[in-house]
Parts: C-alpha cells; structure tokens; sequence
C-alpha cells in the first residue's frame, strides 16, 4: 500500500472507530484516534505472513484499552465480518472492551497494563529459540510506562539481545487523570530506555510516511531491541477531541459524531 | 528420601534429554529450584529473569505462545502473590499453557518468616479460572506431576517443598492423575484428606489412632483443583490437613462440597489459622499449629467424641 493509499485507510479507520464506539456507546476514543495510525501502518505495511503460518509476525497491543480502533483494522482485514463492529459490548458477544483471543486476528489477552512487553519478550526469544524469522510488535500506551513490569522487559529484552523486539510507544502525553507531566513524569524518556540498552527513534506517530521509514529499518541496530517513540495526539483529526482528556473515554453524542465525521471525512491531510 | 522439589529437578532432567522444547524459567531462583545441574547440561533450555517474578511469568508465557514446554519456577511465595496478575491474565485467560512452579512453599522457609512463606496460593489460585492446582505429597507423586503437567491442556500449578519426603507407599492407589485422589491407607472410622507434605503426618496419625482402635483413611487429594470429590466418605467424619491458612484452600473446598450436597458430617480444617505465623522452622511451625501426628491424632478424637 503507497502512502496516500495508507492516509486514506487512516481516515476510514478513524471514522469505523467513531461509529463503533458510539453504537456501543463505551470505548476508549482519544486512544483509538492516537494509535489507528500506528495499526494502519503495522497490519497494511509490516506484519508479515498469515495467520496460518506458525513464522508469522506477532503484534501484542499492550494499549489494550485501544481495542475499538484494533478491531475496526483486523475486521477490515478480513478476520472476522465488519458487520460485527456492531455488536461491540453487547450481551454475549465476543467483542469485549479489551483485547480477547476469541476474536480471530487477535494473539494474546491483553488488557492490564504492563502485561505486553513481557509477553512479547517471551514471543521474540520463543522464535529466536525455534530459529524462526518472526519479527514481535507490541504499542504501549505512555500512561502504563509507569508499569515497574516494562522496565523488567526493557531489561530482559537488551540482555538476551532480541533484535526481533521492536516496541512502539502511543506517547499522546495524556492520561485518564491528565498530562503525563503532572501525573507521572516519565522524562527524559528517550535517555531512560536508550540507558536499558534499547535503540530508539523518534517520529511523528501520525505520519504514516514517517512510521512506514521507520518500520522499515528494523532492527534500527543489529543485537538490540528496536523503540519508537512515536508523538501522538489524544483524539486526533476531531478538533474538540484533540488534547482534551475529557475523551479518554467519552462517548460522542449524535451530534458531536456527526460534527467528528464531517471533519474526518474534509480533512485533506 | 528426597525433598519433592528435587524429585523435579531430577524428572524435568530426564525429559529434557529427549525434547529440547522444554524450558526452565527462573528468577535468581536456579540454586532454591534445584536447578543449577539443569542450567549446565541444558544451558539453552533455562531462561533467567534475573529477580523480576512479573516479567518471569509474562515471558514464559510469551514463550509458551510458541509452542514451547515451559516451566516457570520461582518460590511459591512470590509466583502466587507478585505475579499474581501475570498469572490470572497472561497463563489463565490467555490460556498459554504455562507450568507454574511454586518452589519452597507453605512454611518450607521456616524462620525466614512471612515474607516468605506462602499461605494463600491455593486461596488465590481457586479463584482464577483455567488452572489445576496440584501439591504432590511424595517423590512418586511429584515424578508423576510433573509428567502430567507437560500433558496437561491447561496450565497447571506445582506446588513443592524443600524437605525430604518418605514415599508414601503405592499398595493401594499405583495410579497418578491429575484430579484424581489417591488413598495412602483404607480405614472405616474417619477420613483425614490431606495434601502435599501434609499427608505424611496424617499417614503418621492413622498409626497412633491404629493403637486406639480407631480406623482411619488417608487420602492424598494431590489436587485442589479440580477436587476429586467422589473420594469423599460423608458417612462418617471427615478431617482436612494442609500448609495453608485455613481460608480458601483444601479444607474450604472440602466443606463448601460437603455443605452444597447436604452433607452433614462432623468436619474440621486443620491448617495454618489467620493469625501472624509463629516463628520457627517448618516442624516448630506444624507442630505450634496440630500438623503433626500427635496433632491431627487429636483432632480426629475430638470429632469421634
């Protein structure tokens, strides 16, 4: 997929998200806004092989409250029907509110933070182990880097040299409570996880030309563990929305989602 | 005799000499795992965490997404209560087939004190769904365990303790399952159902009742869970023991099944009550709380009275 093709994907991403979260009128919005570019970016540029093929990429999103925006891609992928976006959250159906297996395209249960880094420390050294050339994506969230259990995996994951790793941080500054600054620092982030011995680069996480180049160059150093800061922007592309921790999980009204629609479907960036 | 949790070492040894897809996890925990002779023969089939018991138990199930074999294997004390969560959502809900091997357990650290001791892990791991809880009592049921856990199609919770075990005897039960009890002794008069290094002194008691003329059952309920509840004899009274609080473990399990299916039979949990543990070695502990002989012998005449 060429890049304008990926923007375009990117905006009917953004509003499937908007239309599921509000027909089950619960979802993590300004998360889902966040990272869809990053999702974009993985399941239509990087992930390789089928879900079949036992050497297939892994991505284990540790963001898992960022579910909607996840299924929204993975339908459009063609693991389950997008007709079932519908059913988010209702009695019985398997599209629950944090990631689950039972839904196809999905590889782990993922949901409490600081769960994914580990796991995928576990998936890259299982396929180095088996000499398999399976590459483990994982997308944080920048609230749960406060989790004392990614620092385990940051250094579980440079001392056993997974060059296979390569970790995405969602950095939208913005937590449930408010800024990141204010509570819980976690600069200077960079120096932090470069000093756990990981290569790190920085990019605008909704540039998905900018994310396709550095995804591209992976692993960024051979023997290390690959970390991409990428800057993003809590409630992306809907003006009201956008740095407003009102939408962690707010739930637009008809009206706001009509507004939020118009403004993705104009917006020509 | 041997402590259960080198009877592991030594069966997990065995294994990994026919299939390099079985993996020891440790978190600095090697050396209390009997795991040292292990790292050096199979030094690419043992992942260490270093001290961190969330990570050990995220990357074993990482590993085990895989289709590795894993064991991950730290003292019981920080496995069930550390990674409690790693436990619940990563190896239950996940469903990655994960041996979890609570090392040292119950009061087996002895005067290391509370900090160390786990009394709560058959609490908190009946409580999470998809799991088997097991406590082998001796070497036969431990080799066997640990085979059964490489087999089983859920993940699994071994739970061992660093003393020597004397074998139990295999007269009566020679079989080994998983969610199947095994009786160590018949008896007509009282049923004590013990489990792990618990049934030892039960066995011991049902010598000293044996002299009273009182004829007593020991059952190894290896397994919490799944609870093999057609063992149970409500016809007459009925006696757990375990190294656990008296809360939530084999004793609750017990009488909740007893309770629900209208059987009434006199009853008493023998454990470790919800009080700061004594201090002392593992015996001066059993021995403070009844887990002994002299004990549980005690307890059983109290309820025939």
């Amino acid at each position: 997929m060429n890049i304008s093709e990926l923007k375009e994907r990117s905006k009917q991403y953004r509003i499937d998200t908007l239309k599921t979260i509000y027909e089950a009128k619960a979802g993590h919005t300004g998360g889902c806004l966040s990272i869809v570019d990053i999702l974009n970016v993985l399941y239509n540029h990087v992930l390789r092989g089928t879900w079949e093929d036992v050497s297939r990429d892994r991505y284990i999103q540790s963001k898992g409250h960022a579910v909607e925006a996840l299924y929204v891609v993975l339908a459009d992928k063609g693991f389950f029907p997008k007709e079932e976006l519908a059913t988010l959250g209702k009695y019985k159906s398997r599209l629950i509110g944090h990631p689950t297996k039972k839904v196809p395209g999905m590889e782990q249960n993922t949901g409490g933070l600081g769960h994914g880094l580990p796991i995928c420390c576990g998936t890259a050294l299982g396929a180095k182990k088996s000499r398999l050339d399976t590459k483990v994506y994982t997308v944080l969230g920048d609230g749960e880097m406060a989790e004392g259990s990614n620092w385990e995996a940051m250094m579980f994951a440079s001392h056993n040299k997974l060059d296979n790793l390569c970790a995405v941080l969602d950095y939208n500054k913005l937590q449930i409570t408010g800024l990141n600054a204010d509570v819980m620092n976690l600069e200077p982030l960079r120096q932090k996880i470069e000093s756990f011995g990981w290569e790190v680069r920085e990019v605008n996480g909704h540039d998905v030309g900018a994310l396709v180049n550095a995804f591209d160059q992976l692993p960024f150093v051979e023997g290390k563990p690959s970390f991409i800061i990428a800057h993003t922007i809590k409630g992306k592309g809907v003006s009201f929305m956008e740095h407003n921790k009102k939408w962690h999980h707010g739930v637009p009204t008809e009206e706001e989602l009509s507004i939020a629609l118009k403004e993705l479907e104009e917006d020509e960036s | 005799m041997k402590a259960n949790q080198v009877v592991f070492a030594e069966t997990i040894e065995q294994i990994a000499a026919q299939d390099k897809d079985l993996y020891m996890v440790t978190s600095d925990s090697r050396g209390s795992g009997k795991l040292v002779n292990f790292g050096e023969i199979y030094p690419d089939q043992i992942v260490e965490i270093g001290i961190a018991e969330q990570n050990l138990v995220g990357v074993a199930s990482g590993l085990a997404s895989m289709n590795k074999k894993v064991f991950a294997v730290s003292p019981a004390c920080f496995l069930t209560a550390r990674s409690l969560e790693q436990v619940k959502n990563d190896v239950c809900y996940s469903n990655n087939k994960v041996v979890l091997v609570g090392i040292s357990a119950g009061v087996s650290y002895g005067a290391l004190g509370s900090t160390h001791h786990s009394l709560h892990d058959f609490a908190a791991l009946r409580a999470i769904n998809n799991i088997s809880i097991v406590a082998p009592a001796d070497a036969f049921e431990t080799e066997h365990a640990v085979k059964a856990a490489i087999e089983s199609k859920q993940p699994v919770y071994l739970r061992f303790g660093k003393k020597n075990m004397p074998n139990l005897g295999q007269e009566i039960s020679a079989d080994f399952k998983i969610g199947k009890a095994r009786i160590i002794k018949e008896g007509s008069d009282v049923q004590i159902v013990a489990t792990g290094e618990t049934v030892w002194p039960s066995l011991e008691a049902a010598k000293l009742l044996k002299e009273e003329g009182i004829s007593a059952e020991v059952i190894s309920m290896h397994t919490i869970k799944p609870l093999d509840t057609s063992v149970l004899n409500w016809e007459v009274p009925i006696v757990t023991v375990e190294e656990h609080s008296i809360y939530g473990g084999l004793g609750e399990a017990v009488g909740s099944f007893l309770l629900q299916n209208n059987h009434c039979v006199p009853f008493k949990i023998i454990g470790i009550p919800d009080e700061e543990t004594v201090s002392g070695s593992q015996n001066e502990i059993f021995e403070h709380y009844q887990i002994c002989p002299i004990g549980i012998a005690n307890e059983v005449k109290k309820l025939l009275r």
